[in-house]
């Protein structure tokens, strides 16, 4: 009786947890840096979000402790002209990748609360579709950084 | 019959003379756009980073490569600014000859001291430069470039749409080529060597 209780618990418990697991629980964020400007002007924030789940899950914003605001921006060049643009949802495919990258998506940082140096790590707790979170290490590189991983048209 | 080819060969011979004698039709095999003779030298009046006025011919005597910016573009102009950066490095020592001219597009926050702060952190060879409104829009307008203030947000902030082309032009202040900011490091390179020998060096 008290072996079948606790299978029924168990059994519970990981059908609960299959069900319940938030979007954060499966994204998996790798590569995450910052590209550090003088002053106060605002930085840009760059990773890789990869989706282990079978629905596609939204990345809607960041927030962090080290900067007043943080907002998720797309750069597009079209007819030679570059603009940034406020982006409410960046979707990460079912299984796969969504690449924060420059001269793409990015997040722009925007007045730190305590200067950033290269070689800093900063904390972004990127936000979910389902409103879950996921606190997330970015490496404060110096403003000339280029970025081998995105740079495979140059 | 002999007599006529021999006259068109000698005519031949003197137009290639003539056209090779001149620097400014001097065809150059560039691999970016080339745009010799259809855009104006490089001709502006606007202050340096260190707050000094400064004109087109302060540079002449120097390879230019012209791009349009603003400090507070977190990606694309830092972007840009780094892959020139590397081109710089591969020049090696010749890079002395060569001069990044950033222009504000955002002169009511750029101010030299900003610019200044900004150009140093990607290349020893940039320049910052700003002004009066009127003469950056001048300078735009040159170059058939354009940008615009987006409105701004709640907390006063804003972006700047701008036009993202690398104008180079060659020691004599001649425009010579034009690079998106996704033109390769290797023809920016390639091409840059080639304007390094050409013209009047100082």
């Amino acid at each position: 009786m008290n072996v079948r209780c606790l299978c029924v618990v168990l059994i519970c418990a990981l059908s609960c947890a299959t069900v319940h697991a938030n979007d954060a629980q499966h994204i998996h964020a790798s590569h995450g840096w910052i590209r550090v400007l003088p002053g106060d002007l605002p930085a840009g924030a760059y990773v890789t979000l990869q989706n282990d789940s079978d629905r596609v899950v939204s990345l809607t914003g960041a927030s962090s402790p080290a900067y007043t605001e943080v907002m998720l921006h797309q750069s597009s060049t079209t007819g030679g002209m570059s603009r940034m643009t406020m982006v409410d949802a960046l979707p990460i495919p079912a299984h796969g990748n969504a690449v924060l990258a420059p001269a793409g998506y990015h997040l722009m940082l925007m007045k730190a609360v305590h200067p950033i140096k290269p070689g800093d790590t900063v904390k972004l707790a990127l936000k979910f579709g389902d409103g879950s979170t996921a606190v997330i290490d970015f490496v404060a590189r110096p403003a000339n950084t280029v970025d081998d991983d995105t740079n495979a048209g140059h | 019959m002999k007599l006529r080819h021999a006259w068109l060969l000698a005519f031949a011979l003197i137009v290639g003379l003539l056209l090779g004698g001149c620097q400014r039709n001097e065809p150059l095999p560039l691999r970016l756009t080339d745009v010799s003779g259809h855009m104006p030298d490089l001709d502006f009046a606007l202050t340096d980073d260190a707050g000094q006025a400064v004109t087109g011919a302060d540079y002449h005597g120097k390879v230019v490569l012209l791009y349009f910016g603003y400090t507070h573009c977190p990606d694309v102009c830092p972007l840009t600014l780094a892959h020139l950066h590397v081109v710089m490095e591969r020049l090696g020592p010749l890079a002395d000859g060569a001069r990044i001219l950033f222009v504000s597009v955002d002169p009511a926050r750029d101010t030299p001291a900003v610019m200044r702060a900004y150009v140093s952190a990607f290349d020893a060879h940039a320049t910052g430069l700003t002004g009066d409104a009127r003469a950056i829009e001048a300078l735009s307008k040159r170059y058939r470039s354009a940008f615009t203030r987006e409105p701004a947000s709640s907390d006063g902030s804003y972006e700047v749409s701008h036009s993202s082309a690398i104008y180079l032009f060659d020691r004599d202040g001649r425009a010579r080529a034009l690079a998106t900011p996704s033109a390769s490091q290797d023809d920016l390179v390639h091409d840059l060597h080639l304007l390094l020998d050409t013209g009047t060096k100082p």
